[in-house]
């Protein structure tokens, strides 16, 4: 059976796939989303984040030898770790100024970060195993899935409901969003909001390291993999809509599928499609799909 | 009118005409022409960028667009269709001033973060037509530019005589932007700045004073790119990439944003760095300019011109009648 | 404005560059190599291959007339730009007296434009795009070692021969796969084969799976990868993966003994490839090869071998020309017979080194009877008819 001349099997197998790198996207957006949401910082780093992330697991392993399952708890928190601490050193001191300069630090971080990596590891990449559990593949008749990617679609479903819920439902998120709104009488009442503040930017970097962690089976660890994702990310959270948490986990795993989708007809074109819908977005609806303000 | 004005008046000219007689004499110092030629097209890039942040206040992540794109459509005609150089820097600047157009009228509408994002997205779709067309070479890169014969008289394949070309292109456009800042138009662009509100208050057109900046900046940053091509021979994907977007917001950053010759300052940083460390510690390059990034939003907002400057601001205002030290 | 800080913008500027060295007809003679030295290709030349031009001037004596030679090397990151700025500045500042061009064919074009307008010669060891001696040639550029007809020649040919009709290639998006698709597709169509389609990849790219999912849509019978290095490998990876392997014939044109090892000889077993040179092919070059896995516990790609070979056969010309004047030496190597334990063969009109090609085997895991014992010769073919021939080559060079 064809669609638009193109057979069944390859139109579902690439929106499949497309629908595995929406859940990156959608993973990592969140992040960004949670920490632009929360604290009105545009996280250029998010994708070093990730790649740190992604190193952290493949360090473990080879250095350490420890496995894909604790690399994915111990991972997060290391790099959650590291958002700490840039949020202490550098990012509390920009939280009055005009949000493009949280821009040009994240920007400056990342390269730092990226700079680090590729001095020490080169570009070429680091292989890091599919852990066996996750090994083999299912043949689902129009194409072989790998077990381990439908793993990662799963995985980021929980990881973006958890995070969605824990922050619109929950008092700690409660006490979150009304310390960013109103920073000093939410400390009034006794609520520690620099505290808060930054576990929230660890908390979306930790979002990042665990991507990162996810990711590293599928692609090669590399330092270049970070900058490679961030302005596709950027487009995802302003479709999205910049407030919206939800929205961005949405457009990310749509963006994945629509990605998937112009794969099928017009291979190149799928790096730059996000862009236009992004342009096409912001002229229709400047808060982007689920976005809040006018 | 007070005796400290006017000698720093006259120190300032004194202070370009120094400037001025270094550019003239830089090559016979030894200096290597190609590297003198590149510093300069980055600081005429940065300037450029200057136009738009420093005197409009607007942040564009996205002129890489202007510098890569332009650079391709002066290679391009030398190469296929034997343009000579003033021709085809001419239509590199035509290219990207109808770009800038094209941008500046999507993304005008927006303030802030949302315009960094836009004139991201769409610095994007140029890269990626920069990517496939088939007349750039993808990754490749558009090889082999002759620099040809300028007006049909001056043979510009000597590096020295493209370097005395490339001076006199800079000198041109620094001084026009000069203008540009200190005319009406400008005055304009800085009420807009610094209070747009008021300034639609008192019945502006602040969106067309916006965009023309928007596209005299365009054209500016593609007069740079234009001529980088032709320093060095080739057009690449480079050029075009959002990261040296993010370079000339270095360059501004670090040499001070809103001063005349802090772009200068910051893009003689950046490329002298890039160029000396790129021989011996190569990826220390990438670390270094992200701990110049970071330091300078922490601590060096303002450039180090802009530091300089405000330093001596608090100085007079301290009541020293002394005249700034030589 | 304030005068300070124009002063100081100048000076600070300027002021971090270092002085010019000038040829004084004495001093070290500079040589230099521009590779990959941290990417996809880092490893079948990369640093080792730098050290392998140091090899040979060290083997050669270290001296040419008298003067000691420095050897420069570079990163070109697989970017033209890099490629083509270091180039230049190393023959125009430091009087650079040849170029050896490391892998990425890309970046050797644009080098060998400046080599050029220098008139310094390159010799490119790692790049495989025939362009390099056809529409780009050019009076200083030496092509050494192996080129995309070369192996479309040798590799595709083999596998027509073996009922492979339908095609299908992946291809890296730059020069070197570019020319390996289209010198490919040309055996295919001359034989009777059939290319149902194709995709580019962006170098680097470290998933492949949207790729060979449209691979597999096409219903070819051959998987041919136009790609090479960590590509290939990341691509070869993918395919087992995704189950590709079950239902098409894999084939990488251009697989180095690297990539075998990297893979393993379960997953590469019988995969049939064209190379050069290979390490235990006689003991000339496993006196070479020893060396060399003495220090780096792997044995050397041909592009390492190639380096070697390469700066010695300069450094003879050079030494039988008796000057470091481009032209002349340029027309020494167009003269001299070459016969090491690299290649046997002569260097053509148009810059191409006229090697005989060898289509290897894969063993498989019984045959392999030692470490890094992995290809079994299959047959040889002469450089006369591995290349391009004379009359089909569009270099002007060729014309007399």
């Amino acid at each position: 059976m064809d669609i638009f001349g193109i057979p069944l099997q390859a139109f579902l197998g690439q929106l499949l796939l497309g629908l595995v790198n929406g859940a990156f996207y959608a993973m990592l957006s969140l992040g960004l989303a949670v920490i632009f949401g929360m604290l009105g910082i545009i996280n250029f780093a998010q994708g070093a984040l990730y790649m740190v992330g992604a190193f952290a697991g493949w360090i473990m392993l080879t250095s350490f030898g420890i496995n894909y399952w604790f690399a994915l708890v111990l991972a997060p928190l290391v790099v959650g770790i590291l958002g700490v601490v840039i949020e202490r050193l550098f990012l509390r001191h920009l939280y009055k100024l005009d949000p493009l300069y949280g821009l040009l630090m994240t920007f400056g971080l990342a390269q730092i970060m990226e700079g680090l990596f590729r001095r020490q590891y080169g570009v070429s990449g680091e292989s890091y195993p599919v852990p066996d559990a996750l090994a083999g593949a299912t043949n689902l008749g129009f194409m072989v899935l790998p077990n381990y990617r439908a793993w990662v679609v799963l995985a980021s479903l929980v990881v973006c409901l958890s995070t969605w819920f824990l922050i619109e439902r929950t008092r700690l998120g409660a006490y979150l969003r009304a310390g960013t709104e109103n920073a000093p009488l939410v400390q009034a009442f006794g609520v520690n909001v620099p505290m808060m503040v930054m576990l929230t930017f660890g908390g979306g970097a930790a979002l990042a390291g665990l991507a990162g962690v996810l990711a590293a089976p599928i692609i090669q660890v590399t330092p270049l993999m970070g900058s490679n994702l961030i302005i596709v990310l950027f487009a995802v959270v302003v479709i999205g809509g910049m407030g919206s948490i939800l929205g961005s986990a949405v457009s990310g795993l749509l963006l994945g599928v629509v990605e998937g989708f112009t794969r099928v007809f017009y291979p190149q074109g799928s790096n730059v499609v996000i862009f236009v819908v992004m342009v096409i977005v912001l002229l229709v609806r400047p808060a982007g799909l689920f976005g809040k303000e006018a | 009118m007070t005796p400290t004005s006017i000698t720093r008046a006259k120190l300032t000219r004194i202070g370009y005409l120094g400037a001025l007689v270094l550019l003239l004499v830089a090559p016979l110092l030894g200096l290597y022409p190609v590297f003198l030629m590149q510093l300069l097209c980055f600081a005429l890039f940065a300037c450029a960028f200057n136009l738009l942040l420093g005197f409009t206040g607007l942040l564009s992540f996205g002129h890489a667009a202007f510098f890569g794109g332009a650079a391709y459509i002066c290679g391009w005609f030398v190469v296929a269709e034997h343009w000579p150089p003033e021709l085809a820097i001419l239509a590199g600047v035509a290219v990207a001033a109808l770009l800038g157009l094209l941008m500046g009228l999507l993304a005008i509408r927006r303030q802030g973060i949302y315009f960094a994002m836009i004139t991201l997205a769409l610095a994007q779709m140029v890269y990626f037509v920069c990517l496939q067309a088939p007349f750039t070479g993808g990754e490749d890169g558009l090889q082999g530019v002759q620099r040809g014969t300028l007006f049909g008289l001056l043979p510009l394949r000597p590096d020295t005589v493209m370097y005395y070309f490339v001076a006199v292109v800079f000198v041109l456009s620094f001084l026009l932007i000069s203008r540009i800042v200190h005319s009406p138009y400008g005055q304009v662009l800085k009420m807009i700045r610094e209070n747009e509100p008021r300034a639609i208050s008192l019945g502006y057109q602040v969106d067309r004073y916006k965009l023309l900046a928007f596209v005299l900046s365009a054209a500016l940053s593609g007069l740079a790119g234009s001529l980088k091509t032709l320093v060095m021979g080739f057009a690449s994907l480079e050029g075009a990439h959002w990261a040296t977007s993010g370079e000339v917001i270095l360059m501004t950053l670090v040499g001070g944003v809103g001063t005349f010759f802090g772009p200068v300052l910051g893009s003689g940083i950046v490329v002298a760095l890039q160029n000396q460390l790129a021989d011996k510690v190569g990826a220390w390059v990438t670390v270094i300019i992200g701990v110049i990034f970071v330091l300078c939003v922490l601590a060096f907002r303002r450039g180090i011109v802009g530091e300089v400057l405000a330093y001596f601001e608090r100085r007079r205002r301290l009541g020293t009648d002394a005249p700034p030290a030589q | 404005m304030k005068l300070k800080p124009l002063v100081a913008a100048l000076v600070i500027g300027l002021g971090c560059i270092g002085a010019q060295a000038k040829d004084t007809g004495s001093g070290p003679i500079n040589i230099g190599i521009v590779t990959d030295l941290s990417g996809v290709y880092a490893d079948i030349d990369g640093p080792a291959g730098v050290e392998m031009v140091k090899w040979a001037v060290h083997d050669f004596g270290g001296k040419l007339m008298g003067r000691p030679i420095e050897v420069l090397s570079a990163d070109h990151q697989n970017k033209p730009d890099i490629g083509s700025s270091v180039a230049r500045k190393w023959m125009a500042e430091d009087h650079l007296a040849m170029l050896i061009g490391g892998t990425n064919s890309g970046v050797n074009l644009a080098m060998s434009k400046v080599a050029a307008q220098e008139e310094v010669p390159m010799l490119g060891v790692g790049p495989g795009s025939a362009r390099l001696t056809n529409q780009d040639c050019n009076a200083y550029t030496v092509h050494y070692g192996y080129d995309t007809v070369a192996l479309a020649k040798v590799a595709a040919k083999a596998l027509i021969k073996q009922g492979y009709k339908k095609w299908y290639f992946l291809t890296a998006d730059y020069a070197f796969g570019k020319s390996l698709q289209s010198d490919a597709t040309k055996v295919v169509d001359a034989a009777g084969g059939t290319v149902v389609g194709s995709s580019l990849a962006p170098l680097g790219t470290s998933d492949f799976s949207s790729f060979l999912l449209q691979a597999q849509s096409s219903k070819a019978q051959i998987l041919a990868m136009a790609n090479a290095g960590g590509d290939f490998d990341n691509a070869m990876k993918a395919a087992q993966e995704f189950g590709i392997t079950k239902t098409m014939k894999v084939a990488g044109l251009l697989v180095f003994i690297n990539d075998v090892n990297a893979l393993g000889l379960k997953a590469t077993e019988g995969l049939q490839l064209a190379a050069p040179w290979y390490w235990d092919q006689n003991a000339a070059s496993r006196k070479f090869a020893d060396r060399f896995f003495d220090k780096y516990h792997r044995m050397p790609s041909f592009i390492q071998a190639g380096d070697y070979s390469a700066t010695m056969t300069w450094l003879e010309a050079a030494k039988k020309a008796g000057t470091l004047d481009g032209t002349k030496v340029m027309a020494e190597l167009k003269k001299m017979k070459i016969n090491d334990m690299f290649a046997k063969g002569y260097i053509r009109a148009d810059g191409l080194l006229i090697n005989d090609m060898h289509l290897y085997q894969v063993k498989t895991p019984q045959e392999s009877t030692k470490p890094w014992d992995y290809y079994k010769l299959v047959a040889t073919i002469p450089g006369d008819q591995a290349y391009t021939s004379a009359a089909d080559s569009t270099c002007p060079l060729m014309k007399k």
